[in-house]
Parts: C-alpha cells; sequence; structure tokens
C-alpha cells in the first residue's frame, strides 16, 4: 500500500478558484526570490543615504539651511530610491519566463500583480520609510516630524509602487526600458510628493497633518482600485508585443 | 449612430470623408485666427495694470486650453482603440500628440515670457505653469513609449494605456498643484482677483480659442489621412488613388 | 476703437514689445509650421506612392506572361 503524500492538495472545482491560494503562493514566491537577492532589497537604502548625502556637499552643510529644505530633499531621494527599484520588479520574471506562466494563469492577473507590488512595497518602500528617519537627523530635521515623515513615506510609497508598476509593466519588454520607465512615471508621482512632502513640513509647522494623511490615503485607495487593471493590460502588452 | 461607428472602422471611409470636411476645417481656422489676431493685436484695450503684454494672453489662454483638451481626446482616441479595435482611432490619437506637445510648449514660453514684465521672472513655479510644465512631460512620455516598441500595434496600445492613465492624472496633478501652490505663495505676489473682462477683452479671446480648436481639428483630419496613406499603403483603394493623379 | 495712434505705437507695444512679439511670433510660426509640414508629408507621400506604382506597372509589363509553349522556346532559341 502506498502512502499517501504528507502535503494536502485542496481540491479546486473550477479553474478559476483558489484565488487565495494563488495569492498566497505568489506572496511567498516574490518574498522568497526577493529576499534571495538581498543586494537589490538593499540597493534601494544604499541609493536614498548617498543622495541625501550628495546634498549637503553640494549645497552647504549650514543646519538651518538644511532643516529648511530637508522634508523635500527626504521626500524626493525617497522617491528616487523607489523609482530605481521598480525596474526589477517584473524584469527577472519577463526574462525568464515565468511572468508569462503568470498571464496564464486563471486566477485574475489584476489580482495578482497586487500581490506582487505588494511584496515589492514591503522590501522597498517600507525599508524606505523606516530608514527616513535617521537620515532625517543628518539632515537637521526639525523635532516633531520624524514620525509623520516615517507615516507619509510609507503611506506614500505604496501609491508610489502601484504606479510604478504601471510603468514597469509598459517597460518590461523594451530594451533600454529603465530611462523611459522614469519620465513615463515621475510626472504622475508628482500629487504623491506633494502632499507627503506637505504633510511633514506640516508637521514642523506645527499645523494639522491629518489633511494631508487623509489625502495621501485616498490617493492610496484610488491607486490600488485603477492601476492593478492598468498593471495587467500592460503586462498583456509587453508579453503579447 | 451604430452604422457611424461602424464605416469609422473603413480608414478608406474616414479618408474620403474628411477629404470633404477638411477644407471646411481650414477656412474657419484661418479666418477666426486672422480675425482674433488683428482683433486682440490691434483692437482690443490695453490692460490697466499689465499694459500691451496682456495681449499674449489671445495666444496663452488658447493654446493652454488645447493642450489639455488634446490630451483629452488622445486618451478618448486610446479608448475606444483598445475596446473596439477601431484602426483609424489609433492613428488620430498618434497625430495628435506631437500638435499637443507642440501647444503645451507654445503654452509654457508664451506664459514664461508673460512673465516677465509681469513678475519681472523669466520662470515662475506658479500653478498653472508648473502644471503645464508636467502636461509636457506627458505628452512627451506618450510619444517616446510609441516609438520604443517594434511593434506598431504594441507600441499603439501601450500608448493608449498610458494616455488613459494619464488622462485620470491630470486633473489630480492639477488639483495638488494649485494646492501646492497655494500654500508657498511668496508674499509678494498675491492673486488679486481677476476682474471680469469686459466685452471687447473676451470676444477675441473666445475667437481665437475657437480658432485654434478648428485648427487642430483641421491639422488632426490632415495628418490622420497621412497616417491612412502610410498604414494602407498596400491596399488596392491606396494604390488606385496613387494610379488616378 | 483701435487702441494705438500710429503703427509706430502698435509695434513698441507700450514697451512690451519683445514680450508680445515673441510669444505672439513663436504661436504663429508653430501653427504655420505644423500645417506646411503635413501638407508637405501628404505631398511626399503621395509622390512616393506613386514612384512605387510606376516602377510596378513598369516591371509588371517587364515580366509579360508569354502566351504559348512556342513563343518561349523560340525566345530561348533566340537568347543562346
Amino acid at each position: 500500500m502506498q502512502q499517501e503524500s504528507a502535503a494536502v492538495v485542496p481540491r479546486l472545482k473550477e479553474p478559476g478558484e483558489g484565488l487565495a491560494l494563488a495569492l498566497t503562493a505568489t506572496l511567498k514566491r516574490d518574498l522568497v526570490l526577493m529576499l534571495r537577492r538581498r543586494g537589490e532589497v538593499l540597493n534601494p537604502l544604499v541609493f536614498f543615504a548617498l543622495v541625501i548625502t550628495l546634498f549637503p556637499i553640494g549645497i552647504s552643510p549650514d543646519p538651518e539651511l538644511l532643516a529648511l529644505i530637508a522634508p523635500g530633499l527626504l521626500w524626493v531621494a525617497a522617491l528616487l530610491a523607489a523609482l530605481l527599484s521598480l525596474d526589477s520588479l517584473f524584469r527577472s520574471d519577463f526574462d525568464d519566463g515565468s511572468l508569462e506562466q503568470l498571464l496564464l494563469a486563471p486566477q485574475p492577473l489584476a489580482a495578482l500583480t497586487l500581490a506582487k507590488v505588494a511584496v515589492h512595497w514591503l522590501l522597498t518602500g517600507l525599508p524606505l520609510a523606516l530608514m527616513a528617519p535617521v537620515l532625517g537627523i543628518m539632515l537637521a530635521l526639525p523635532a516633531g516630524s520624524y514620525l509623520v515623515l516615517a507615516v507619509s513615506l510609507a503611506l506614500g510609497s505604496a501609491t508610489l509602487s502601484l504606479i510604478g508598476a504601471i510603468g514597469a509593466a509598459l517597460t518590461v519588454g523594451l530594451s533600454r526600458g529603465g530611462v523611459l520607465l522614469s519620465l513615463l512615471v515621475l510626472p504622475l508621482y508628482i500629487p504623491v510628493l506633494i502632499f507627503g512632502a506637505g504633510a511633514v513640513q506640516a508637521a514642523i509647522a506645527g499645523d494639522s497633518v491629518s489633511a494631508h494623511l487623509a489625502i495621501l490615503g485616498a490617493l492610496l485607495a484610488a491607486a490600488l482600485m485603477l492601476a492593478p487593471w492598468a498593471i495587467a493590460a500592460s503586462l498583456r502588452i509587453s508579453i503579447n508585443g | 449612430m451604430w452604422a457611424f461607428i461602424n464605416k469609422l472602422r473603413s480608414p478608406k471611409w474616414f479618408y474620403a470623408i474628411s477629404a470633404r470636411l477638411q477644407p471646411w476645417f481650414w477656412a474657419l481656422a484661418a479666418i477666426l485666427i486672422v480675425t482674433g489676431t488683428v482683433w486682440g493685436l490691434a483692437f482690443a484695450p490695453a490692460d490697466y495694470q499689465q499694459g500691451n503684454s496682456f495681449r499674449i494672453i489671445y495666444v496663452h489662454v488658447p493654446a493652454a486650453f488645447l493642450a489639455q483638451s488634446i490630451f483629452v481626446s488622445m486618451a478618448v482616441a486610446g479608448f475606444v482603440f483598445m475596446v473596439w479595435k477601431i484602426k483609424v482611432a489609433d492613428m488620430a490619437a498618434t497625430v495628435m500628440a506631437p500638435l499637443g506637445a507642440a501647444m503645451t510648449f507654445v503654452s509654457l514660453f508664451s506664459g514664461a515670457v508673460w512673465g516677465v514684465p509681469t513678475w519681472g521672472t523669466w520662470w515662475m513655479w506658479d500653478a498653472r505653469l508648473t502644471s503645464m510644465l508636467i502636461l509636457l512631460f506627458l505628452y512627451l512620455g506618450v510619444i517616446a513609449l510609441r516609438g520604443a516598441f517594434s511593434s506598431r500595434d504594441s507600441g499603439s496600445r501601450a500608448a493608449s494605456v498610458l494616455a488613459m492613465v494619464g488622462v485620470i492624472n491630470i486633473p489630480i496633478i492639477k488639483y495638488s498643484v494649485e494646492w501646492w501652490y497655494t500654500l508657498h505663495q511668496p508674499a509678494t505676489f498675491t492673486v488679486t482677483g481677476r476682474a471680469a473682462m469686459p466685452t471687447e477683452m473676451w470676444v477675441p479671446l473666445l475667437i481665437m480659442v475657437l480658432g485654434f480648436y478648428s485648427f487642430f481639428i483641421a491639422l488632426t483630419l490632415m495628418r490622420t489621412r497621412n497616417e491612412i496613406l502610410r498604414r494602407e499603403s498596400n491596399k488596392r483603394w491606396v494604390r488606385e488613388l496613387a494610379q488616378e493623379t | 476703437m483701435m487702441a494705438f495712434n500710429s503703427i509706430a505705437e502698435f509695434i513698441a507695444m507700450g514697451g512690451h514689445a519683445p514680450y508680445v512679439w515673441s510669444s505672439w511670433g513663436v504661436t504663429l510660426f508653430c501653427i504655420v509650421a505644423l500645417a506646411w509640414h503635413a501638407r508637405f508629408e501628404r505631398r511626399q507621400l503621395m509622390n512616393s506612392l506613386k514612384r512605387r506604382e510606376r516602377r510596378e506597372r513598369a516591371r509588371e509589363q517587364q515580366n509579360a506572361v508569354p502566351t504559348s509553349f512556342q513563343s518561349v522556346v523560340e525566345r530561348g532559341q533566340h537568347d543562346t
């Protein structure tokens, strides 16, 4: 008598079922893959720190001046670091053909891409948000704004990941997609930048930040609703190209 | 109405009908723009605050309107192409983009130049100019993306997706930039509420706006026809066209 | 009526001449250039299409299909 294998294979009734299963599978796979490439995860963080280092060198070490421009600098540098990491969102999967397999899955592509973007945010946006206060110290960021800095970056970088994924999906099939990706995505990033940096500046001025954070939340909600469809459509265009 | 839309699927039909519509729009554009130019430059009164530099409004505002409308038209054409697979829609979207970018540039240039006598500076990060600058980048992105694909159909679909994403973002960008500007407005430049423009000032403006829109339609019709010739050059009706003339 | 009292005043635009004329100049230049380019493009396309038609018609005439086996044989004999 043969032993049944220890693994439990869930019985699915139709091909379209098993969305939760597919989502968790995608999440786990992407997490494991990205964590294996630790360099890729650390690169944006190092880039963030480097760019912040460049500005006092390029402008002036005067703490008063730096304190004035710190919110914007931190936000712009974090935004650029997030942009840098976007190219690898789909590229390795595109290169080895697993992206095509994803397209063939019976589960809705929009949901699966959401899982991929979530992993990207978890390993890029969130670390950037957590690292930002440390760099804020280096830029003489005034007290009382550090928490808002981290929260606004955490919230905003999720939106940036979603919007950026659209650009990444559109350019993944192109040979020199990297620069084009920046051109496509940066104009769309500007509203997030405005309200994110605005939140930090409001915190410094002692004003209420709830409005800014609420708008950042609204932008995230809109992106969560609309971006996955655009990402899915873009992936189909890039693969079927 | 559906019969009309179905006819649109045929580039040949569009080519024929646009040939008849085109001269009217060119004539309209010429008449309106010349009238508006003469009126705006020579007959409209000068602004009591800004003097004669105020006349720049007669090119700046129409160009700005057109820049935004063309992006919306481009996105709509892209949507029609993606949903109903109407090739002519994509051809129209392809030819609209450079005109839109040119109008955005004109709006930026005239807006910046206008700033010199008004604000004493060559560039001003005010809400409108900043939004126009971002719009220019969006246009350049669509044009670049379309050209980056080796397959024309892929490029068309990618550009359509980007145009639709962009058009959703335009109001968001405008709102956030305006909010950002009012927050950071330098104390010296308080925006005085514009007093209602007297008739002699806004009628030429309306004429110029209509003239620019006619120009947009006329130029798009002509360039779409060129695009049809280019893409359908192997079809029999195009060959016959080349033979008879 | 007229906002200016003389042509000289009109051109001077009350001291704002460089701004007004450069803005209008750039705008009208763009409009005219775009219109001219569209027409030029059309002429180019039609010319290249006509040239292609002429080429292909000439080629068709050259490769005229023979009407009988005899004429093919005769043609072959002439060539040697």
